[in-house]
């Protein structure tokens, strides 16, 4: 596990970008591309990450990087890495996928699955801020139950999809679910999927102040309060096998009660019209899940 | 190559979005007696600099923020083991970025 | 050279083959299926050393297309209708981007509803992406073509899509003499040059958002606006209209075979009626046109083998003499007309008073069957109604059945 001093430098990532104020897809792509040394092409579909990628002719990533379109991006990947090996320029570069929420788990699941089913060859990075943030915060397949977008006023009414899951499903090699604020975690996830080949795909939860409604001070608190709550899990699946990873490890062998979800919904103004019902039934679910987790972790499946 | 076929493919540059200094109302002051590897005298904490989203601050003993990029979010402020960093208001600033 | 008797679909499949692609992207609609699947077996088999991708999707087979592209590699992907439409987002991706992948089309009619036989609905449907669009009369141009395909895609920085009747040329068995090795090699070399740079040490971030208006670089240098790329773009389809006769010359100088560039002629010199199409109703209008011959109408055949960019010279031209051209069109732009009629007169009306009568018609819809003796019909009519004092009419509908149209259920 690496120490946060000993993170490397990130070069890539460059200041004066147009990425939110306290946005947390930043704190994130700093290890993901540190992890790979810059030594990656990236496949970005329409998002986020699209405008933080800078407006033609400068870009903010010193990365090699390919805008794609919104449903492809895993079958953009696909086509990189094909490409790249009949080259025989495989060696110089990681294949990198980054897409949102929306563009991985609703308009980006057939190619993704697509892909995994074919176990191609490259790193597939979904960041989850939790709706469509580039068009102004409409709802997602991973939305949360009770948030409020722009297209679900009353809350949505569903529980988000499980991504990690669902790859799982799919018998690719690694599938890891991460945190954005968590910058170690981050970085040894990427870098442990660096090292392997197949389709490896990393969820990494993505505190959003402007879509979730929260000061921009608060991004690294909130990001770290999910993972408190047992809304966000960090854990790795390498080849099958189940871990628990940093605080989510921690709270495991802790052995005691999260904290509850009602205190996460205080924080962000997209729960504001939440009722207790619907917290219950969140807190429902997420206790539901997380023994889930417990469980395997404990099993070392 | 044919110089009439062209692609929209862009060179990387610090401030693809201007002074984003410019958009923040108030900004962070970190105070060095308070800063831990400045108090310690080893390399150490460093939390500040692995969490900024705009990669601002560069490492040190105190590490240094980059103000004319500072959107002033304050997560800085709030990852800071030892509240050594407080935020000022812009108005109140000269100097360099100002 | 070997004279070997092969499918529409396998001539376009050996073309490929000896292109020496490097990226297949594989998924399968009727009628094009048997292209992807000689290339699964020679790419099984070794005979092709490339990735054959199996995607889920002709969205993603020509997403896979593009990003190997990108990457500097040679690419190629086949599909008809559904898939096309399906497609079609990354159709106009592929063109602005500058990517010179080449994909054929076994042209299909378009549902709803459903029908699986010929006509050029689908490609002509995407005519205005930016593609070169080019159309086959028989297996010999389809793979001849397609081999072309390449190097004009690769010298324009354009993609290419060589379009050929689904059924009626994909699976009907032709002679075909295919070039060998050597004399595929000469002609087209492998890629070199590629637009898009893909490097860590020079990293660039390629297909941005760009804005309305050019915008300085780092370097203070302006660089162009969305309009001025997409004007770079159409001067790049203008500029195949001397690229795609240069590159059939040299395919003529290194193969032996020429397909006249942009059109052809078949008795056109002293014609005063012009039957105009593309694709295989060519060969039966050279059959119409004899039979016309013989009851002493001078009628002639003006085949579009260069479809995008549209040929104005070329038809202006060929065209300036008669008295009329009747124009065979397999789709419809609805609510108007076909679309090769409406190009051609487009073509034709700067030369005012002195341009012939442009007449349409349609046939072949769905796979309507069409014989020469339908075309001379149809063409004897448009005489009449032009002899009659008409100047402008509706599409001649060939062999539709008004009775059946009109029946109650």
């Amino acid at each position: 596990m690496t120490k946060l001093l000993d993170l490397p430098e990130s070069k890539h990532v460059l200041p004066g970008n147009r990425a939110c104020a306290g946005c947390g897809i930043g704190i994130g792509l700093r290890q993901i591309i540190a992890a790979l040394d810059g030594k990656a092409v990236m496949a970005v579909p329409a998002s986020c990450l699209t405008v933080f990628g800078g407006m033609y002719p400068t870009s903010s990533v010193a990365v090699p990087w390919v805008n794609v379109a919104f449903p492809s991006t895993a079958a953009a990947a696909a086509g990189l890495a094909a490409g790249l090996r009949a080259t025989g320029r495989s060696e110089e570069m990681t294949v990198l996928a980054m897409a949102g929420d929306g563009g991985t788990g609703d308009i980006g699941i057939q190619a993704l699955s697509g892909a995994a089913e074919r176990n191609d060859d490259f790193i597939y990075l979904c960041y989850d801020n939790e709706a469509y943030m580039n068009t102004g915060t409409q709802r997602s397949g991973l939305t949360p139950h009770g948030a409020r977008t722009t297209t679900t006023w009353a809350g949505k009414r569903e529980n988000p999809k499980d991504l990690p899951r669902i790859m799982e499903a799919h018998g690719i090699p690694y599938v890891a679910s991460t945190s954005a604020v968590y910058p170690t975690d981050v970085y040894d996830k990427v870098a442990k999927a660096r090292d392997m080949h197949g389709l490896r795909y990393i969820h990494m939860n993505t505190p959003c102040p402007s879509g979730w409604n929260f000061e921009p001070k608060d991004t690294v608190r909130i990001g770290e309060l999910a993972v408190e709550c047992g809304l966000v899990v960090l854990y790795e699946v390498v080849e099958g096998a189940f871990r628990l990873t940093g605080r989510s490890a921690a709270l495991a062998r802790r052995n005691k009660a999260l904290t509850p979800v009602a205190e996460y919904v205080a924080t962000q103004g997209r729960f504001r019209s939440m009722d207790e019902e619907t917290t219950a039934e969140v807190q429902a679910w997420v206790d539901g899940r997380w023994a889930g987790y417990v469980a395997r972790h404990a099993a070392g499946d | 190559m044919n110089e009439s076929h062209q692609i929209a493919m862009s060179v990387p540059g610090i401030g693809e979005a201007g002074r984003t200094g410019d958009w923040r109302h108030e900004y962070p002051v970190i105070t060095a007696e308070a800063c831990l590897p400045v108090k310690s005298g080893r390399d150490s904490c460093q939390i500040c600099w692995a969490h900024c989203p705009d990669n601002c601050i560069t490492r040190g003993a105190p590490p240094i923020i980059d103000l004319y990029y500072c959107k002033g979010c304050g997560i800085c402020v709030e990852v800071c083991p030892t509240h050594a960093i407080v935020m000022h208001p812009e108005a109140d600033r000269t100097g360099e970025g100002s | 050279m070997t004279v070997t008797v092969l499918t529409g679909n396998d001539a376009a499949a050996t073309a490929a083959k000896l292109a020496r692609v490097q990226v297949v992207a594989a998924y399968p609609i009727t009628p094009q299926s048997p292209v992807v699947e000689a290339l699964s077996e020679w790419v099984s088999s070794g005979e092709l050393a490339a990735e054959f991708v199996n995607v889920e999707s002709e969205h993603s087979a020509l997403t896979v297309c593009i990003t190997a592209s990108t990457v500097g590699a040679r690419v190629f992907t086949a599909t008809s209708a559904n898939g096309l439409a399906y497609m079609t987002e990354q159709v106009w991706w592929a063109a602005g981007a500058r990517l010179p992948i080449v994909m054929c089309i076994a042209n299909r009619a378009m549902a709803a509803p459903w029908n699986v036989l010929n006509d050029q609905q689908d490609s002509m449907s995407v005519r205005d992406a930016g593609w070169v669009q080019l159309y086959c009369r028989d297996n010999q141009e389809i793979l001849d073509t397609t081999l072309q395909a390449w190097r004009i895609a690769e010298r324009l920085n354009v993609p290419v899509m060589v379009c050929y009747d689904g059924f009626l040329l994909s699976h009907t068995m032709m002679p075909v003499d295919v070039p060998t090795a050597e004399q595929a090699d000469a002609f087209l070399p492998p890629r070199t040059d590629p637009l898009q740079v893909v490097d860590p040490a020079d990293p660039r971030n390629i297909g941005p958002v760009t804005l309305a208006d050019p915008r300085k670089d780092a370097g203070g240098v302006v660089r162009p606006g969305y309009m001025e790329l997409r004007h770079l773009h159409h001067r790049a389809l203008l500029e195949a209209l001397d690229v795609i006769p240069e590159v059939d010359a040299e395919y003529g100088a290194t193969v032996g075979r020429t397909w006249g560039g942009l059109t052809w002629e078949y008795r056109l010199e002293d014609a005063e009626v012009a039957l105009v199409a593309a694709g295989s109703l060519t060969t039966q209008l050279t059959l119409a046109v004899d039979a016309l011959r013989e009851d002493g109408v001078k009628a002639g055949v003006l085949g579009i083998r260069c479809y995008r960019p549209f040929p104005v010279a070329a038809v202006r031209e060929r065209l300036g003499g008669t008295r009329l051209a009747v124009v065979f069109d397999k789709a419809l732009s609805y609510g108007v007309e076909g679309p090769i009629a409406s190009d051609v007169k487009a073509a034709l009306q700067p030369l005012g008073a002195g341009a012939p009568a442009v007449f349409g018609t349609i046939s072949g819809l769905g796979g309507r069957d069409v014989s020469p003796d339908d075309l001379a019909a149809a063409v004897r009519r448009a005489v009449a109604d032009l002899d009659a004092g008409v100047t402008d009419r509706e599409p001649d509908w060939i062999n539709l059945n008004l009775e059946a149209e009109g029946g109650t259920r």
